[in-house]
């Protein structure tokens, strides 16, 4: 699947398109299929959002989760922060 | 130290209010994001994995207390309540929002501070060294000279558009505490026949293709030091690598003209540049050099300590160093806590510290490139004291240049370039090793971790380097043995295959286990790697 991520422009938080609108929490991300470079560029346009762009994520029972490592960081906050996390239960690495 | 003049100070309220209109404009959108990123970046705002990230710039890593207090006040009004000092001797944000930016850089000019030329192509943040004007070996004091340059590279029309970012760094000790021959300038303030001039470095560097400087210039006198750095950023400025990002710095011109043929060119266009008498006259630097002068020190104080208590004479041991003046003492507090995150401060010790410095060390701190925080002026008497007061808020670890004193890069939990995290390698080594009861026993060890080859974490002059690289969306770590930032300046060779976090961790125990059992006399462990080699390390790790 395809999430459409970003950072809120005013605040600087990381975003995921939720199809209406944009959430903190990757859990209310949706697959963006093929419409995430169109997505992206309306999103853009409106100011809704930062630096945007499209990446891979697998659906899982609790909900969508990045591919990348980084991504997942982006997701779950800094790893070393646990009280400044945003989801402590995303797996980092990978088993 | 150095106070703005009123030139200074309408400089920097200026572009607070030129980037206030400017973020306006953005959040309006009037501007787009590709239009107002160069902006941004020159007042030091970046874009990292979870926020805006500010950079604030701490020229040659000297601070007063009421500017500490002021960042400290920043943490906890605009971030999240801690800041991260890093090895440009700088000050990062890592929460800041875009509405507050301008508020943020408003505050920091009520105390003669910017975030400008902290990003961008330009000349950064002039380092130093952090015992500026108290050490004991230097033959004179650097900070005029930092100061001199800051002035000098602050909005030079003619080096803002660089082909590539810029470093200068600048002792006056033979003990290089500076990291010196790995900047794109290098100067040593020397004296030769009564006269201070420099030696020139040019085209050091870590990132993707480390480099120790060659010397250009065995000597330039003191009045024509900033023309003859003007002639080394021309040539630079001209013939510098704009086609190619990983081509740009000055260190690849250097490398590929070879330090002859640069130093020739140097040298032409410095013969013509005297003639145009560029040097600031002789009364600027004095006006400079009298906000250096030395304090008034207290004379007749006593350079006894009361060493009854283990802890505190252990931390005396490890983190005070000597000072040019009887009765007093240098103090480093360490920011590498077991457990903590390298550099990192909460806004209650910075304002502590900010306190602490006021009271104790004439109202001066330094930030060093290894993200730790030095009180420059304590009297010795009041060591006791003060070290109580660092212990009760977790800023006495005495490890200063232990293994555990890790300078770490913030790495994959906050920066968009890194490819693997560096914190919780750096946790889980000092974990170890202070588990273990063997940092003690190494003795003085300096380990630095980049999470990617940007080497921020300056992996390459580690004695012991990690750099961690994305394998197949994996996080892996290299580890490389035998580099230096100090006056015997090297650059570390990778040891062979990487590890994962565990198996890094496992790979350092074992190769300093090696050291205990092969070292000699007071070797460190640079030295005894440096008289083994590679070899017995590689077969103990791999074996």
């Amino acid at each position: 699947m395809k999430l459409l991520t970003g950072n809120d422009l005013a605040s600087g938080d990381v975003i995921w398109w939720t199809g209406s609108g944009w959430s903190r929490h990757v859990a209310d991300a949706v697959d963006v299929g093929a419409e995430g470079d169109a997505l992206l560029a309306s999103e853009s346009a409106a100011r809704r959002v930062n630096a945007a762009y499209v990446i891979d994520a697998e659906a899982t029972t609790a909900g969508p989760l990045p591919l990348h490592i980084k991504e997942r960081i982006r997701a779950s906050g800094p790893t070393v922060r646990a009280d400044l996390a945003i989801n402590t239960e995303i797996p980092i690495v990978k088993a | 130290m150095y106070s703005y003049d009123k030139f200074d100070q309408a400089i920097v309220n200026a572009r607070v209010e030129e980037f206030r209109d400017q973020a306006r404009r953005r959040l309006a959108g009037e501007l787009t994001e590709d239009q107002f990123k160069p902006l941004r970046l020159t007042n030091g705002l970046y874009l990292q994995l979870h926020a805006y990230m500010l950079r604030v710039a701490v020229p040659y890593g000297t601070l007063s207390g009421p500017q500490m207090r002021m960042l400290g006040s920043i943490a906890r009004k605009y971030d999240k309540g801690y800041g991260h000092f890093t090895t440009r001797q700088n000050i990062q944000y890592n929460w800041i929002k875009l509405e507050d930016a301008a508020d943020i850089l408003a505050d920091l000019a009520t105390v003669e501070m910017h975030a400008i030329q902290t990003s961008g192509n330009c000349i950064r943040n002039i380092s130093a060294d952090q015992y500026a004007g108290v050490a004991a070996d230097e033959i004179t004091d650097p900070r005029p000279w930092a100061e001199l340059l800051r002035q000098w590279s602050s909005f030079h029309p003619e080096f803002s558009y660089l082909p590539r970012k810029f470093k200068i760094a600048v002792i006056a000790s033979t003990q290089d505490r500076a990291a010196m021959r790995l900047h794109d300038i290098g100067l040593e303030l020397v004296e030769r026949d009564g006269v201070v001039g420099a030696r020139v470095f040019v085209g050091g560097g870590m990132g993707r293709t480390p480099m120790v400087a060659p010397e250009i210039r065995d000597f330039v006198t003191e009045d024509e030091i900033i023309s003859y750095v003007e002639a080394c950023l021309r040539v630079y400025n001209r013939y510098g690598r704009r086609d190619n990002k990983y081509k740009a710095r000055i260190k690849i011109l250097v490398h590929e003209l070879g330090a002859d043929e640069y130093r020739r060119q140097v040298e032409e266009e410095f013969a013509q540049m005297k003639a145009l008498k560029l040097d600031p006259p002789v009364e600027e630097l004095a006006r400079i050099r009298a906000h250096f002068a030395d304090p008034a020190y207290e004379t007749g104080l006593s350079d006894t300590i009361d060493r009854s208590d283990p802890d505190f004479a252990l931390w005396v041991d490890q983190n005070v160093a000597a000072h040019k003046q009887p009765g007093y003492s240098i103090v480093n507090i360490s920011l590498k806590p077991v457990g903590g995150i390298p550099g990192d401060a909460s806004a209650d010790q910075i304002e502590l510290m900010a306190d602490l410095a006021e009271r104790y060390s004439l109202n001066e701190l330094r930030v060093t490139h290894a993200q730790n925080i030095v009180l420059p002026y304590v009297k010795t008497a009041d060591l006791k004291a003060l070290w109580t007061e660092l212990d009760a808020a977790g800023l006495a670890p005495a490890n200063l240049d232990l293994i555990t004193d890790i300078i770490a890069c913030p790495g994959l939990d906050y920066c968009s370039l890194a490819n693997a995290r560096s914190i919780p390698v750096a946790q889980k080594i000092a974990k170890r090793f202070t588990d273990s009861g063997k940092e003690k026993t190494i003795g003085e060890l300096k380990l630095k971790i980049s999470g990617c080859i940007n080497a921020c974490g300056h992996h390459h002059a580690g004695h012991i380097g990690i750099l961690g690289v994305d394998r197949k969306g994996t996080e892996n770590y290299q580890l490389l043995l035998g580099g230096s930032g100090a006056e015997d300046a090297s650059l570390g060779t990778i040891t062979g295959p990487g590890f994962d976090e565990n198996g890094i961790v496992d790979a350092i125990e074992k190769v300093t286990d090696l050291y205990l059992a092969q070292r000699e006399g007071d070797e460190r462990f640079l030295d005894t790697y440096r008289r083994l080699g590679m070899a017995p390390f590689k077969e103990v790790i791999y074996g």
